[in-house]
């Protein structure tokens, strides 16, 4: 463990205060960045994923032009410059990485999670795709082809992955709790879809 | 959870660090701050707008004091921008949390938080 930095001591010193005080408890904290890093915003993409699902009109119009989708629903970070979904089929998988930086869609996916930005698989997904998602738990079968899409500051990537079987009976709001971030990175199957 | 999330926008000279769109948090404790600030504001204790409004002037104050070359910090200024806040509300005031620094970095060095 290095030294705290001064402004780490500081935070510190204000959250145990704060706790004191009975303002806040840490447990709070943790539930604030949560929600606000994994479910605000996979929720907006989810969003989208489970409208496509359900509206063949609307898929057409977001594999054509996200960007214009992501504006209209004037989602927190649209302000990213352009915006494509990509879209998976029985016969292709797609991933989406960054290999210079974290560049993500921000607006639809919230904040990028904490492996997205290693190195480690920011190198290895471009080499070796099939056996980084192997080891994150998505086993692809020989026949699939895998696409990388790589991300940049002038074009983010979300992948609209395959609707899982047995679900026309749900609502929208049923599907999109089936849409998971990594869904929409493209490292996992949407809840139910067989890896 | 959006329209929270719509409230919330910290734009132009007080926009937090951006890579390509992604606010980027570039330690825990900088998390941790942000999480507090808004865990204190959905609670209710001050508007977004009223620590909104602190964060301009704690940023322009820095904007004005800044050599050329200087590095900016914003994170810093975000966690200043708090603290003043909760003075303003009578909450938790500088010279408690001053306290409280110096009593944690005397802790035993190797200590695990």
């Amino acid at each position: 463990m290095t030294k705290p930095s001064a402004q780490a001591l500081r935070a510190e010193a204000l959250e145990s205060l704060l706790t004191e005080k009975g303002l806040l408890s840490s447990a709070q904290v943790d539930e604030v960045i949560a929600t606000y890093s994994e479910k605000v915003g996979p929720m907006n993409g989810a969003r989208l994923v489970a409208r496509a699902w359900l509206e063949p009109a609307f898929r057409q119009q977001l594999l054509a032009d996200a960007t214009s989708i992501v504006n209209d629903y004037g989602f927190e970070g649209g302000q990213c410059e352009k915006l494509v979904v990509v879209e998976n089929t029985p016969e292709v998988h797609n991933v989406v990485v960054c290999t210079l930086c974290s560049c993500y869609p921000w607006a639809v996916l919230g904040l990028p999670p904490k492996w997205y930005k290693e190195p480690a698989y920011r190198s290895r997904i471009v080499r070796e795709p099939r056996q980084v998602l192997n080891e994150m738990g998505l086993e692809l079968t020989d026949d699939v082809q895998i696409r990388v899409w790589d991300s940049s500051a002038e074009i983010r990537y979300m992948v609209l992955p395959m609707r899982p079987a047995d679900t026309e009976v749900l609502s929208q709001a049923e599907l999109e709790t089936l849409v998971t971030r990594d869904s929409m990175i493209g490292v996992a199957q949407p809840v139910g879809v067989k890896g | 959870m959006t329209g929270d999330v719509d409230d919330m926008s910290l734009e132009g000279a007080i926009a937090p660090p951006m890579a390509n769109g992604e606010i980027l948090f570039e330690a825990p404790w900088q998390s941790r701050v942000f999480g507090m600030a808004r865990c204190l504001c959905e609670q209710g204790q001050y508007s977004w707008d009223e620590f909104r409004a602190r964060l301009i002037e704690v940023v322009g104050a820095a904007d004005a004091a800044a050599a050329p070359g200087d590095e900016y910090h914003y994170f810093d200024h975000f966690l200043e921008a708090l603290t003043a806040v909760l003075e303003d509300k009578q909450l938790c005031n500088a010279t408690e949390v001053n306290l409280k620094t110096t009593e944690l970095s005397a802790r035993p060095h190797g200590h695990d938080h």
